[in-house]
């Protein structure tokens, strides 16, 4: 037999699978055993790099960030959560969006129960859903650039913006749903993206530690998430003002 | 209460036992999540999106399976996902069938610089970023995580040749740039 190839030497340090004769040829080949050996010495070389660690907390992170994309209610409420009266940092925007939310939940009915009588037509549906989208990645990008923009080494306040985003991730969810249903998955995804983010601010601290705000900082430069929100933010106005209806014209 | 259990009680609805499974097994999954991607905020995506996918898919889940290999198998797939979209954004004209990427060109001689500086961990940090998708994920789970190729191609949904390619076509970059090294290093 001729010599092992290098790919079935690679196999046989492995102990899988590389042929009958492979294994035998080896065995009775002092070339090919030295073959092996040096393979064997070079792998060495390569272990596994160290991962950052992470705290004994750190299934309790995961699970804090889980718990409402699961759509699982806070601990110890029993009933959908009751958002106490807070100062609003944008009270129109906030109105705003719990009327679009509802009206996107009238959309995502309406869908789903087509047979059920219309109120609205599928255009005007349509274009709410574009406002209440607009609507919300513009809210939330006021939440990004605050936290990116934020100075570094200092403890942050994010009381606010954890109230903010707790309200944006909900009704993200529902733009992210009718987004997938629409067919528009560059929206659904850059929503999705959107959703980690807000979801780790509305799970975190009140007081943000430098380190945190720095790695929170990274996350939304790293991706440029900033940039796809604006990207995505101004095609859907672009979308709803193509949907305005015509100004009737006298000539 | 043990995996099999919290497993039982979550598909019966129990969040808290879900939770315990959350909590249970995170840091494993990131560690392997890490290895993988090698990225720490791909790592936490990986993590989480897992255990989003274990959630939904409680139901699939056969009871004489071990949790933690069903867990690892779906963690396994998000991060080779991550690894995927990775390409197509890097390399947007690569075919993703075509995954014998170049092996390494002089046009890059970084990993080969590297390693004649004795660099081991670098050297091989840049010899897993010259790998594809499919081979740098066959590589970490075989090499880094002796997982034997039946596992891997249940947790990466690939074929046997295909995944032995992959491992050898990995194995062979991890070498032009470790075997300088080799002898050198005690």
């Amino acid at each position: 037999m001729s010599h092992v190839s290098e790919d079935d030497l690679v196999l046989l340090h492995y102990r899988e699978d590389a042929g009958e004769d492979a294994g035998a040829h080896v065995a009775s080949c002092e070339e090919c055993a030295a073959r092996l050996r040096a393979l064997a010495e070079t792998l060495s070389l390569a272990t596994a790099p160290d991962a950052p660690e992470r705290g004994d907390d750190y299934g309790a992170q995961v699970w804090a960030r889980l718990r409402p994309q699961l759509g699982l209610p806070e601990p110890g409420l029993e009933s959908p959560k009751v958002v106490p009266f807070r100062r609003p940092l944008w009270p129109r925007a906030a109105a705003f969006a719990a009327l679009a939310a509802a009206l996107v939940l009238a959309f995502l009915l309406g869908r789903r129960f087509p047979a059920e009588p219309q109120p609205l037509s599928a255009e005007v549906r349509e274009r709410v859903l574009l406002v209440a989208v607009g609507e919300h990645l513009e809210r939330s990008q006021m939440v990004l650039i605050e936290l990116a923009n934020a100075p570094a080494g200092e403890v942050m306040n994010v009381s606010a913006q954890r109230t903010v985003a707790d309200e944006l991730v909900s009704s993200g969810r529902l733009y992210r749903e009718a987004a997938v249903r629409s067919g528009d998955p560059a929206l659904a995804a850059v929503l999705e993206e959107l959703e980690r983010v807000l979801v780790e601010v509305a799970a975190g601290p009140e007081a943000l530690q430098p380190a945190d705000l720095e790695k929170l900082q990274q996350r939304i430069e790293s991706r440029g998430l900033l940039f796809k929100v604006r990207v995505v933010g101004t095609q859907v106005r672009e979308r709803e003002t193509e949907r305005l209806p015509r100004p009737l014209t006298t000539s | 209460m043990d995996d099999a259990t919290a497993v039982a009680q979550a598909r019966a609805g129990d969040s808290e036992a879900f939770r315990l499974l959350v909590e249970r097994h995170s840091r494993a999954l990131f560690k392997l999540a890490y290895r993988m991607t090698g990225n720490e905020h791909d790592a936490e995506d990986v993590v989480q999106e897992a255990f989003l996918k274990a959630y939904r898919s409680l139901d699939r889940f056969e009871e004489r399976s071990q949790v933690s290999s069903w867990l690892y198998r779906i963690a396994s797939n998000c991060a080779f996902d991550v690894l995927r979209r990775r390409q197509r954004r890097d390399n947007p004209t690569d075919s993703l069938d075509v995954e014998d990427a170049p092996e390494l060109a002089a046009a890059t001689p970084g990993p080969h610089r590297l390693a004649l500086g004795g660099d081991v961990r670098r050297s091989l940090e840049a010899a897993l970023e010259t790998m594809s998708a499919r081979e740098r994920a066959a590589f970490v789970l075989r090499h880094f995580e002796g997982r034997s190729v039946k596992e891997i191609e249940l947790a990466l949904g690939l074929d046997t040749t295909a995944v032995k390619q992959s491992v050898c076509r990995a194995v062979r970059k991890a070498r032009q740039v470790l075997r300088p090294l080799a002898g050198t290093v005690s």
